[in-house]
């Protein structure tokens, strides 16, 4: 493989890097403020662009840096998703990053927090995934910590104390998988789990405990999701929306790559095992998520809870995945787009009632409608579909994940299905209160107010988003099955 | 010609919603224009309907999503038979009597309007779809109007009703759709003719769960006493057209998911279990009856008289005979009419007097003569009284089910003894006695949309008692392979 070919796969996560050098660059030299947003802007378009040029190139599957990287369709999957939704929240971030000293700082941490995900999404290799998931990590701990307020602090060093014992752990179970398998390549790992003996089970279940707990708490999976709600509420609200959607999918992307390629899918004789402890885990978190958030009077809080009940849904695909559902990878992808969509739209929502009232508290959005008809308007939408109501995304997609679950014909699936079904009438109570406060209550002050041009733009096109894969969603699960069928083929 | 009866009320609901500002006032003509051309259609379709051929009729049909091979595939498909195509035919007619006595709605008219007719919409998509997850889609789908329609323009305690409405709807029908998943996956299929031509005998899980996961959303929407608490706080606190759709066609997709899904799909587990079902039923008949005895508010005696008559429905299905099952569909037609009016004529009483305490009014017979007579006359076919539709219904019901159940059908029987209590009692005490000089100025009944609202529906209930055949040939036509099904395993 030549050079250049190495290149033009690592392309995205490269530009990625490389831009947020240059915004870094721009910002020092230049002796009045550069033009930092536009810059982030253009190194994302860059980067989008790639990888659209990656996908088009019809057989894109290759390996870079010696085999640590492996680029297919489900790394460019998840390089969209991700890029993607980084865009989401630079564009909404602007006023903000303007309003702190270390705007620019932001950006480029945020584009290199992306850029390993991108990276993350592609790790073919246990040390690739470890550096991968570091860099994007520790770029996470400072931007929570980036408002200098109190909370701001506390939530970056919560996030980091909790973030390197996750990695430790990890890291514990990464070396009783090379301890066992003799290689860090995830098909190396694959070979060694084809033919290992009965007596490597104990051994084998205690690496996927550790490593599970590990990706556990960049997915916010209960037990591994204190942090949540406190990071959550005292990061900077772009932060928050940053950490929900795109961290959360490169926790999975990366989850189901090491599940698949590497632990050799629903094949091997422990599947059963890891599927089983998935399953509880997505029930915990569903039960913990649910019955969190109907207490909580902060929005991002709630939205914090929220999120991770929303990471036990998808868990329940990935466990349908770990027993050999044909879906069920595709099903946690969509179901992924979809959340992506949906909760941006609502962490943007947020952001822009903080930034133009300066309140995160429920009950100030009282008679939104009255007050920004959009926001108000696509706020609600995207509530509707956290909880899974027609015609809504979330609908299709809680179905869609459900029904990999179902097909697996597990009774104990059933059980957790029935589980996550009864977790949805509990949401239904906490998201559709705040739907009733938006639309029912009287203001306490019904001046109007508009959020910024870019921020309109966003929520625009998470609504529109929100409705076209609700009403038409076939596009994205043909992506999503395409790019689930190359995980498989190695 | 379906697809267009589901589309009409749409399109009015999203030109009555953008009608301009000043010209609100019109928003009632939108709604009336378009929820006349959906009942022209309904009509066509029911005078069209073939009695004697076999199977679904005006079948449309194309491939919603597509996921082929992982067995995600959802059709869009819809078609009437005998025993959807009257529930059509009602819903047409009553979407234009809500409309009709929406007449003096004043309060953000537009919104109002484009709700109801979304209802319309949600509503025939219930009564149409072929498919479970298409009719799972339309029985969720309805609930965002419902809760809009009765938390806005409702009275008294509007949002907590609204929220109970919708929170007891939604538990129930979250483990309605994991028994859908269920069934699709056992059976490969979600389309309703394919699995009823082949009951699912066995699943990976109890079909008993199954049965009652599913069974129980619509015994909750029928509904049935111990779940029935929702329908009185929706019904009292709901406008009067809301009343009118929710008494008269939402509480029918419970019994029309009971004869449609729950008998035809698991016949082997409804014969099971009928007996518990016929208990049920006997015990809502009496309950709901005994407690509307004690009710002092009209609209919530109304209210509990349907908990009661519903009960009917529910002892029709568990004969599970020809006779029996055509007896419970009738029930509904006629439910759907006779309770119809009742709410009608409740509207027009409260618009008048402004109270609905059973206790203040007296002697309103010598005040608004036209309105007492038509309440009678509803009050009567309520009751049963031969020549009235609601006579046809309950002495099919109790001819079915007395062989099947003789203590249930006797408790029931029972039941039109209390019935006739309640309604002339109330009559009694609202229309006769002396009349109170507090009553002296009231108007009776002079606008032509009341007029036409009850002249329609009292000519509706006539018809069908004086000559029943206009509907008990679609109805048996329909009932005739649902009742060989559950016949089959007996």
């Amino acid at each position: 493989m030549s050079l250049a070919e190495e290149l033009h796969y690592i392309g995205p996560a490269l530009v990625l890097y490389v831009g947020a050098g240059i915004v870094l660059v721009a910002d020092l030299a230049s002796e009045r403020r550069a033009p930092r947003w536009g810059l982030t802007l253009a190194v994302l378009v860059v980067a989008l662009g790639w990888t659209f040029a990656l996908a088009m190139d019809g057989d894109a599957r290759g390996e870079a840096l010696s085999g640590a990287v492996r680029v297919d369709q489900f790394s460019i999957f998840f390089a969209f998703l991700l890029v993607g939704a980084t865009l989401a929240v630079a564009l909404s971030a602007r006023a903000w990053a303007d309003s702190i000293e270390q705007g620019a700082e932001f950006y480029a941490l945020m584009l290199t927090s992306v850029a390993s995900m991108v990276l993350l999404a592609q790790a073919n290799d246990l040390v690739a995934i470890f550096v991968a998931l570091e860099t994007t990590s520790i770029s996470q701990f400072i931007m929570a910590g980036l408002a200098r307020t109190d909370r701001s602090a506390e939530a970056g060093l919560k996030y980091l104390l909790t973030g390197a014992i996750a990695a430790a752990v990890l890291l514990y179970g990464f070396a009783f998988l090379f301890g066992l398998a003799g290689t860090t390549s995830l098909p190396g790992i694959a070979e060694y789990l084809a033919t290992a003996p009965e007596s490597a089970r104990l051994p084998l279940l205690l690496a996927f405990v550790f490593i599970i707990g590990g990706f556990g708490y960049k997915m916010a999976l209960a037990p591994f999701h204190a942090w949540v709600p406190d990071v959550y509420q005292g990061s900077p609200t772009v932060v928050a929306s940053f950490l929900s959607v795109a961290s959360k999918a490169a926790g999975f992307a990366v989850a189901l790559r090491l599940f698949y390629t590497g632990l050799g899918g629903g094949d091997t004789f422990v599947a059963e095992d890891w599927a089983m402890f998935v399953a509880v885990l997505a029930g915990l978190s569903m039960v913990f998520g649910n019955t969190g958030a109907i207490l909580q009077t902060n929005a991002k809080r709630l939205l914090g809870y929220s999120s991770i009940a929303q990471a036990g849904n998808v868990a329940v695909g990935f466990a349908a995945v770990a027993v050999g559902s044909t879906i069920g990878p595709s099903g946690v992808m969509f179901f992924l787009g979809t959340y992506a969509a949906t909760n941006l739209g609502a962490f943007i929502a947020v952001h822009a009632v903080s930034e133009r009232l300066g309140t995160e508290e429920i009950a100030d959005y009282a008679g939104m409608v009255k007050r920004s008809p959009l926001l108000a308007g696509v706020l609600s939408l995207c509530l509707l579909s956290l909880t899974g109501i027609p015609p809504t995304a979330g609908f299709i997609a809680k179905v869609y994940v459900f029904n990999s679950a179902i097909q697996t014909g597990h009774d104990w699936l059933v059980i957790l299905v029935a589980v996550a079904v009864a977790n949805t009438a509990i949401s239904a109570f906490y998201y559709l209160r705040w739907v009733r406060t938006i639309w029912l209550d009287e203001p306490a002050d019904a001046t109007r107010f508009a959020p910024s041009g870019a921020v309109q733009g966003v929520l625009f096109a998470s609504a529109a988003g929100v409705l076209f894969l609700g009403f038409w969603p076939s596009p994205l699960i043909n992506a999503a099955r395409t790019a689930a069928e190359t995980l498989s083929i190695l | 010609m379906l697809t267009t009866f589901l589309l009409i009320p749409l399109a009015g609901a999203l030109m009555a919603a953008f009608l301009p500002a000043e010209r609100e006032r019109d928003a009632k003509w939108v709604a009336l224009f378009f929820t006349s051309v959906a009942f022209a259609i309904s009509v066509v379709v029911f005078v069209l309907f073939d009695t004697t051929a076999e199977g679904y009729q005006f079948v449309e049909s194309f491939e919603w999503i597509k996921a082929g091979d992982a067995g995600f595939s959802i059709q869009y498909i819809v078609g009437v038979d005998g025993l959807s195509a009257p529930m059509v035919l009602l819903l047409g007619l009553l979407s234009v009597i809500a409309v009709l006595v929406s007449w003096n709605i004043d309060v953000k008219p537009k919104q109002y309007f484009a709700w109801l007719l979304f209802l319309e919409t949600a509503v025939a998509g219930v009564f149409l779809s072929l498919d479970l997850v298409q009719f799972f889609l339309f029985w969720e789908l309805e609930l965002l109007p419902m809760f809009l329609l009765i938390s806005q323009w409702g009275s008294g305690r509007k949002v907590y009703s609204a929220t109970k409405f919708l929170i007891y709807t939604l538990a129930g029908s979250a483990f309605m759709l994991l028994g859908f998943l269920v069934l699709g996956f056992t059976a490969g299929t979600f389309n309703m003719a394919e699995l009823a031509a082949n009951p699912v005998a066995d699943a990976f899980i109890p079909m008993g769960i199954v049965f009652w996961a599913i069974t129980l959303a619509f015994l909750v929407k029928l509904p049935v006493v111990p779940f029935h608490t929702w329908l009185p706080d929706a019904h009292t606190d709901a406008p009067t057209a809301v009343s009118v759709m929710l008494a008269g066609v939402l509480l029918k997709m419970g019994g029309y998911g009971l004869l449609r899904i729950s008998l035809s799909l698991m016949p082997e587990q409804a014969q099971e279990f009928k007996v518990i079902l016929a208990a049920i039923a006997g015990f809502s008949v009496v309950w709901g009856a005994v407690i509307t005895l004690r009710q002092t508010d009209l609209k919530r005696l109304v209210a509990y008289s349907s908990v009661s008559h519903m009960g009917y429905v529910l002892l029709g299905a568990a004969a599970m005979t020809d006779v029996g099952l055509s007896g419970a569909a009738l029930q509904m037609f006629t439910h759907g009419t006779i309770t119809g009016l009742l709410f009608v004529m409740v509207g027009a009483i409260y618009e008048r007097t402004h109270t609905r305490e059973i206790a203040k009014m007296s002697g309103l017979m010598h005040r608004i003569p036209l309105i007492g007579v038509v309440f009678v006359i509803a009050g009567l076919a309520s009751l049963g009284l031969p020549s009235m539709s609601g006579f046809v219904a309950e002495l099919t019901t109790f001819l079915g089910s007395l062989q099947a159940h003789p203590a249930a059908t006797i408790a029931a029987i029972f039941g039109v003894v209390l019935s006739a209590g309640y309604i002339l009692w109330t009559v009694q005490r609202i229309f006769h006695g002396p009349a109170a000089e507090e009553w002296a100025h009231l108007e009776d009944a002079r606008a032509w949309p009341e007029l036409v609202a009850m002249g329609a529906l009292v000519v509706a209930i006539m018809a069908v008692g004086i000559y029943p055949p206009i509907l008990t040939n679609a109805v048996e036509s329909g009932i005739a392979p649902i009742a060989a099904i559950v016949g089959a395993v007996s």
